[in-house]
């Protein structure tokens, strides 16, 4: 079967980020970007599915703009057969960016749909689930084991109290929590056959959807900063503080 | 203004971060009523008619919605959505996977993890894991928001005399199944609602040493919770993760033990009231967020705090 999975290029994790000083954004200039993480491990479950002989193909999609090449060039290294990039270099909600995957899949149809849970950078945990309510088709969010059993998906997931298991109908759409995998590293000599591997550019306009959104950033503060703390020099000094001064026990 | 706020429950008990989430829509202002859908929910439509400030309380009780699959309770709210100015969930496991679901389908945009609420269309939240705040405001007909419960104090689970109404048309869209579940067991409180938590990270060692964390977590009635590291190494089971990719917490006191501080922990817990840290490595990063800093030993330090207190 088919597997489409969405990646997206975004600040490296590591990187400590700074606000603008016009509060417009996140300063994003020369800094290291690098394919959000839980996209990596949506990545690693196509391929393992692809070397168990489950998926046939794998494409790999972005949103995003022309640099995201790179992280899909990343992708076609660790073993995804082609690429395709939605080019657009608009800062794009998660509805407008569901709603362009929405039409790559109209055009792919792949059995399987995976992404991560949430990107690092905007945090919403959105598109997944947007994608399988645009497709009609039922979703596996937070995934930590993913099953495919005929015509069904067997997910285990992430939640609150625990795990929880559940068999969707394909085609499906699944969503990566982090214990789902560990991403392999791309090798020298994959890196280099991924340069040849194909890698479609088309544009919003292309594929008919309109990327407007309902909501819009008025301003991007850094948050509160916390007055600096003391070290105390024993167990006695820390539970006298926490009972005189901090009233907190 | 109506807003419906969607309950958080496990088909017995209503959720505390139902609470919050109507404190939320309190700052919104207007009409609040509760959605509880789920089977056998009699007793959590009762809880919710008793929340202070709820008007109406919608009952969905079927089969269909026992285990709240997002594929049939997307189509029951969107069902209802057009009565309503505001949808509200909690950012918890279920609200995030149902939510966006129904956003989708109402062709708006949804607005995620809400820490602050600045007027009827403009909210605060936190985003590159909690290093930024961003304001945003919707122009969406329906506003659909997520909201941080860490960010609101729960309103009274009590005072509130709210009509209950059955929802008549059942929502079963037969694409996925619930297989099972496995829970965690704890008789400690829960971690997104504990006054104080303790964390254990990768100085921990192992998971035997854990048993430290809970004797003083015991001790001062606290929840235990862990770094991705501890999660990781197999320390602990996953649900006790705190941080950008696991639990929000913001409790009184948070103590973290052997744990260094990296950027994803510390958007789990950096609004907690005050922080303590126990660490042998006088430079890790949690002492930049710490109250209280204590350098040392962890192995000798939390027994000695754990009969301290």
């Amino acid at each position: 079967m088919k597997v489409v999975v969405a990646v997206k290029r975004v600040v490296d994790y590591n990187v400590k980020v700074r606000v603008k000083a016009d509060n417009s954004g996140v300063d994003l200039a020369n800094v290291k970007m690098s394919m959000n993480p839980f996209c990596e491990i949506a990545v690693e479950e196509a391929v393992r599915l692809k070397e168990k002989g489950v998926a046939s193909e794998i494409v790999v999609v972005s949103v995003g703009p022309s640099a995201a090449q790179e992280q899909l060039r990343t992708a076609l290294a660790l073993g995804a057969d082609r690429a395709l990039l939605v080019e657009s270099n608009d800062e794009l909600n998660s509805l407008a960016v569901a709603k362009l995957l929405k039409a790559v899949v109209d055009k792919e149809q792949p059995q399987l749909v995976i992404l991560g849970k949430q990107a690092i950078d905007s945090d919403n945990n959105q598109t997944g689930q947007m994608l399988a309510a645009l497709t009609g088709y039922a979703q596996g969010t937070f995934a930590s084991k993913v099953e495919v059993d005929g015509a069904q998906v067997k997910v285990t997931r992430e939640i609150d109290g625990g795990l929880q298991t559940v068999a969707l109908n394909l085609p499906a759409i699944v969503t990566t929590d982090l214990r789902l995998n560990e991403p392999r590293y791309a090798s020298l000599p994959n890196i280099m056959k991924a340069k040849k591997k194909p890698l479609e550019v088309i544009t919003p306009d292309a594929l008919g959807v309109s990327t407007a959104s309902t909501v819009k950033t008025l301003k991007v503060e850094a948050p509160a900063a916390r007055s600096a703390g003391i070290k105390v020099k024993s167990v006695a000094e820390l539970v006298e503080k926490l009972k005189n001064e901090a009233k907190v026990i | 203004m109506a807003i419906l706020v969607i309950a958080e429950h496990n088909n017995g008990v209503l959720g505390a971060a139902t609470l919050n989430t109507v404190a939320a829509a309190q700052k919104i202002g207007g009409d609040i009523a509760v959605l509880v859908a789920g089977q056998n929910v009699g007793a959590v439509a009762e809880a919710a008619a008793k929340i202070a400030g709820v008007a109406r309380v919608l009952v969905a009780d079927d089969a269909a919605y026992a285990h709240q699959l997002p594929e049939n309770i997307a189509p029951l709210v969107v069902s209802i959505a057009q009565n309503f100015t505001h949808l509200l969930a909690p950012a918890t496991t279920n609200g995030k996977n149902y939510l966006p679901r129904v956003a989708a389908l109402l062709d708006v945009d949804q607005i995620s993890e809400i820490v602050e609420v600045l007027g009827a269309d403009t909210f605060k939240r936190p985003i590159y894991a909690g290093n930024a705040i961003a304001t945003v405001q919707s122009s969406a007909p329906i506003k659909v928001i997520s909201v941080r419960t860490t960010g609101f104090d729960a309103v009274s689970a009590e005072g509130g005399s709210a009509s209950i109404e059955a929802l008549g048309e059942v929502f079963d869209a037969r694409s996925s199944t619930f297989i099972g579940e496995e829970l965690a067991k704890s008789d400690r409180p829960e971690l997104t609602a504990a006054k104080i938590v303790v964390s254990g990270g990768r100085g921990m060692g192992n998971g035997d040493n854990f048993k430290l964390l809970y004797a003083l977590a015991d001790k001062l009635g606290a929840a235990v919770g862990a770094s991705r590291a501890a999660v990781d190494a197999g320390f602990v089971p996953n649900d006790m993760q705190v941080g950008q990719t696991g639990k929000i917490v913001a409790p009184q006191l948070y103590i973290a033990v052997g744990i260094s501080g990296a950027i994803q922990h510390l958007a789990g817990m950096k609004d907690s009231k005050v922080i303590v840290a126990i660490n042998k490595d006088e430079e890790a990063p949690i002492f930049q967020v710490a109250d209280y800093g204590l350098v040392g030993d962890l192995f000798e330090l939390v027994p000695a705090l754990e009969k301290a207190v």
